[in-house]
């Protein structure tokens, strides 16, 4: 049995440093602006957005359509660090160069950027957080759409610059950039769940009444995982923000917080690689693969029809509803995709009990 | 049963893959155009791109250093919207030797850093922030500004109907509307004018009280730069109050869209434009005949064959980037990049020169007024700043 | 200021209030009713309210009106059961969760598909003789189906009220709302029920739809999803599950969205709503009106 999972330990380890090698590798080959850069990049930071808010909604149980906000409130921090001086009086042009005058390095930026997230959601969690379930939701997305208001507001114009978007911030042009600081987080965050925090809050999950029962201190807890959570949807805010170039609060509505929910659902709620999965198969295919449903195509004299600008997002979404109504635990359920459970299931002749019951699932 | 699913699904995927990444012939020069078809800029991107598209039927190809070329336009929807803005200018700057566009400036300032990592020249047409070419070496326009055309219509407010009082009324997180609302509310101000500034958020429906505000302050105009979406609606509530005070906007509102909100109803509405219709009668009636002979091309006019500032401006701005082209000797991106500072042209909408920022120097703005009984713009008087 | 002039000032604002509250009202039935019911909160409510508002802008290009006004809400009434049937109802079993994402995704192939119709544009609602036109009251001009709306919300919420407290259906409704499995224990046909729910919804919406959208005649893809969200509020602040508490909360929701506007904090006129909201989550979890029932908070 330790030698099994030596042999896995070794094979994930190679398996991990090959990526790391084929993203170094796509980073010398691709055009670092291309349509395939651009998307891969995208889903690097997605990915980690992704198993932040599952690490709330699918491992800690809490409800929470807060996401988009706590991304701003990153975004926005990373930002009005970052711009360097020089750059402060034509970015803030309306408001007299800001009120902000001195600028951090990158990396500070970004921690900054997570740990405003995690202190707005603290303080936002005193309150909300006595709440369940599609109360909590509710009054969550209610916050976001308060934060967006504020970052608009023209009053606070010399830090947030109104409704102008924040610009010439330092960002990125590697896909190894946003893929390692995503393997970190989501390296600590799979951490967290396996120790006995990731415990209590699978426990919460399961059942509030009898975690409370076993002596689990329920609204430490909560918060615990609510900060957490915030803290790194405010890391893949700054990222975001690096990769957008531009950052305005008017994009992050409602809207990005059900279509990360519906990354999440699809991935399997309490699934980490799930969630990456899932991810990477959304961005790509509804930025990448699908792309030529939104143009007429000629086979010979043959117009294909119904192909015109818009039908990509309709086919998209109709595979969504397919997969929300016939596959409802989401590609992984909650089960984990790792060197463990691929070996198992090619092992599957010799040893037929365990996979014949994940087929079920 | 699953695994064969899973496995189909992966064999689609890489076919799709494949099939998006087709390859370009050789004699092919591609003009990425980077233009909302969706969105709240949807009906004046589509509009803009509708010049180009003409233009490219005017003149499908250009010699380059002895060799003929087919020009073809990769049209790439950015949907209006500033975080899609990377990825869509990301696609149109993909194989092409220049991009043109985009109707409104939000999504050029989001996508600038994209076409200079790209190094790739791109070519705004109608995008009048100061903020799309400002600090960027690959951005021009071939448009005026915004602040210039704030200042004409604080002039024109001032002078035309000797208003004190300015009520400005611009979107919540919209750069365009933003920036030109503080440029006009500038100028009034130096002209000795008092201005009351508000915002309305993203998709809101209800204007009432906007206007009543406007009213209940006695304001002499109401100052509205928004998106023509916004802007059926402040139409609509402005004539449902009973609102006389005259409607100034900017170049977003010089489209048909506003002459059907308008039509049959009892407002006054002016706005500043690129072009005014009538200016070149050849023109004119060339392009009116396209557009009606291509039921695409009507619709994405919506419906009728008034043509809008910004189709015109389109139209020249593809001129000019084949002018680029043409004095790069090459269609590589590198080098019409060089070429295009040094590139003039002159248009149907007059003469473009560019600056050392990448601005083009256009010193008059035309205003022309709605006439809501025959649904058509009058033109009003072509002003410059003093 | 004497109150006269206070008066004439104030009057558009109210009236504003008042009409869009109604319409938010005649929203937030649908939205309370099916939570009542499901405990689902149907994000594609909003969604159907705005496909009721491209179905009116289509059908009056091909029929007259006196045909277009019934086949949209009859239509739309169908779009709402369909929805039922093929995304909620497979899902009855599932968890809680499977089911809101079902109507996310709703939420999202209808506003797509309306993409792909409409091209992303802004498409203008027709005019509708009557209630289209301006009236003037006193100090106000506005247009007639802003004093409609009230008039018009009220009515159908007491016809609704007898439909609920006086007939069979109506009791069988208080009866699934109240413990679902019991009273399908009891030989109640639970999915005529829940059917007869979303018929509802899906009506008001449509009437909602066209109150609202010959106020502010524009019709885009996204035009649901505000005015569906703060319709969603104003069940919550009244009391989700109680109809009169939908009602009162979407005419507090209405007027008070216009007051804020009035006083110039425009920039916050639409977190103002959630601000209220979380402050009532806070304080009386239930909402207004709302009973104390077992899972809610």
């Amino acid at each position: 049995m330790n030698k099994d999972k030596m042999i896995n330990g070794i094979i994930s380890a190679i398996l991990l440093a090959l990526l790391f090698g084929l993203v170094v590798l796509l980073d010398h080959t691709l055009p670092t602006t291309g349509i395939a850069m651009t998307v891969l990049q995208k889903c690097c930071i997605y990915s980690l957005v992704a198993v932040s808010m599952n690490l709330l909604n699918g491992f800690t149980g809490l409800f929470s359509l807060g996401q988009a906000g706590f991304m701003l409130l990153g975004a926005y921090t990373y930002g009005i660090l970052t711009i360097p001086v020089d750059a402060r009086p034509s970015v803030y042009q309306y408001f007299d160069g800001g009120i902000v005058q001195f600028s951090v390095p990158f990396w500070v930026g970004i921690l900054a950027a997570g740990c405003v997230a995690a202190l707005f959601a603290w303080l936002i969690g005193l309150p909300v957080l006595r709440l369940k379930s599609d109360y909590l939701a509710i009054a969550t997305l209610g916050f976001a759409e308060i934060l967006r208001a504020f970052c608009q507001w023209d009053k606070l114009g010399g830090l947030t610059n109104g409704s102008n978007m924040l610009r010439k911030y330092p960002s990125f042009n590697t896909l190894l950039f946003p893929f390692t600081v995503s393997v970190i987080c989501i390296a600590v965050i799979v951490l967290l769940i396996n120790s006995s925090y990731g415990r209590a809050f699978k426990a919460i999950r399961d059942d509030e009444v009898a975690a409370e029962a076993m002596g689990i201190n329920l609204a430490h807890h909560k918060r615990m995982s609510f900060c957490i959570s915030s803290f790194f949807a405010g890391i893949g805010g700054a990222l975001l923000a690096m990769f957008q170039t531009t950052v305005q609060a008017s994009a992050f509505k409602t809207n990005m917080t059900y279509e990360i929910l519906l990354v999440v659902v699809i991935g399997g709620l309490g699934s980490v690689t799930g969630s990456i999965i899932a991810t990477f198969l959304f961005y790509l295919c509804s930025e990448w693969w699908l792309r030529f449903l939104d143009s007429e195509i000629m086979i010979g004299a043959f117009k294909v029809p119904l192909l015109r600008p818009g039908f990509r997002k309709v086919v998209f979404s109709i595979v969504i509803m397919v997969i929300v109504l016939f596959a409802r635990k989401g590609i992984m359920g909650d089960r984990e995709f790792s060197v463990a459970a691929v070996r198992r299931w090619f092992g599957k002749h010799r040893s037929s009990g365990s996979e014949g019951k994940e087929e079920k699932a | 049963m699953k695994r064969k699913v899973v496995s189909a699904m992966l064999i689609l995927s890489m076919a799709a893959m494949a099939f998006s990444t087709a390859a370009l012939a050789d004699d092919v020069i591609t003009i990425g155009v980077f233009e909302p078809a969706s969105g709240d800029n949807g009906a004046g991107g589509k509009q803009e791109v509708l010049g180009m598209q003409y233009a490219n039927v005017v003149q499908p190809t250009v010699e380059v250093d002895g060799t003929e070329y087919k020009v073809e336009l990769n049209i790439v929807d950015n949907e209006s919207s500033t975080d899609k803005a990377a990825s869509a200018a990301a696609q149109a700057a993909e194989g092409a030797s220049i991009v043109l566009g985009s109707y409104g400036s939000p999504v050029c300032i989001a996508a600038g850093d994209t076409f200079l990592n790209a190094g790739v020249a791109a070519l705004g047409v109608t995008c009048t922030n100061p903020q799309v070419t400002d600090g960027n070496d690959n951005y021009f326009r071939i448009c005026f500004l915004d602040p210039f055309q704030g200042t004409v219509l604080a002039n024109f407010a001032a002078s035309q109907f000797e208003a004190k009082k300015a009520y400005v009324l611009t979107k919540l997180g919209d750069d365009y509307s933003a920036g030109l609302g503080h440029y006009f509310s500038e100028a009034f101000k130096n002209l000795g004018g008092e201005v009351i500034e508000e915002t309305f958020p993203e998709g809101n429906a209800d204007f009432t009280s906007y206007i009543t505000t406007a009213v209940n302050e006695g304001a002499d105009v109401i100052m509205a730069p928004t998106s023509t979406e916004a802007a059926q609606l402040i139409i609509e509530t402005a004539s449902a109050q009973g609102v006389t005070v005259p409607l100034l906007a900017g170049d977003t509102w010089d489209s048909n869209v506003i002459l059907n909100a308008a039509k049959g109803k009892d407002v006054e509405i002016y706005v500043t434009t690129f072009y005014q219709e009538g200016a070149d009668e050849e023109f004119d009636a060339s392009i009116k005949e396209w557009i009606n002979s291509d039921s695409t091309a009507l619709a994405n006019n919506g419906g009728d064959d008034t043509i809008a500032a910004v189709t015109v401006m389109g139209y020249d701005a593809y001129f000019m980037a084949l002018e680029a082209i043409k004095n790069a000797g090459s269609p590589d991106p590198g080098a019409v990049l060089a070429a295009l500072p040094d590139t003039t042209y002159t248009g149907v909408t007059g003469s473009i020169a560019f600056d050392e920022i990448g601005d083009a120097a256009r010193d008059t703005a035309f205003v022309k007024s709605a006439d809501t009984e025959s649904g058509s713009w009058v033109f009003v008087t072509a002003q410059g700043v003093e | 200021m004497d109150f006269a002039s206070f008066f004439s000032k104030n009057l558009p604002y109210l009236l504003a209030g008042i009409s869009v509250g109604g319409q938010y009202a005649l929203i937030a039935i649908g939205y309370t009713m099916v939570y009542g019911i499901l405990r689902l909160i149907n994000f594609a409510h909003g969604d159907i309210f705005m496909v009721a508002g491209l179905l009116m802008i289509y059908s009056t290009t091909v029929f007259p009106l006196w045909v277009s006004i019934p086949l949209t809400i009859v239509v739309t009434v169908i779009l709402g059961m369909m929805v039922e049937k093929v995304a909620y109802k497979p899902l009855r079993s599932a968890p809680r969760m499977s089911v809101m994402i079902s109507a996310i995704g709703v939420s999202y192939l209808l506003q797509n598909l309306a993409l792909y119709v409409t091209g992303g544009l802004a498409k203008p609602y027709p005019a509708i003789p009557g209630i289209s036109a301006t009236v003037t009251i006193g100090p106000a001009t506005t247009k007639w189906v802003t004093i409609i709306t009230p008039f018009l919300t009220l009515l159908l919420v007491v016809l609704l009220m007898q439909l609920i407290n006086h007939t069979k259906i109506g009791m069988a409704m208080r009866a699934v709302a109240n413990d679902f499995e019991t009273s399908r224990l009891m030989g109640i046909q639970v999915d005529a029920v829940i059917s007869m729910t979303f018929i509802i919804g899906s009506f008001l919406a449509a009437v909602g739809s066209l109150l609202y959208f010959s106020n502010y005649p524009s019709v885009v893809p996204t035009s649901g999803a505000m005015p569906g969200l703060k319709a969603f509020v104003a069940a919550v602040f009244g009391g989700i599950g109680s109809i009169p508490g939908a009602v009162i909360g979407a005419f507090i929701i209405g007027i008070s969205e216009n007051i804020i506007k009035g006083a110039g904090w425009t920039t916050f006129s639409d977190a103002f709503t959630f601000a209220l909201l979380i402050v009532v989550l806070l304080v009386k979890p239930t909402g207004l009106f709302g009973e104390g029932a077992k899972d809610k908070v």
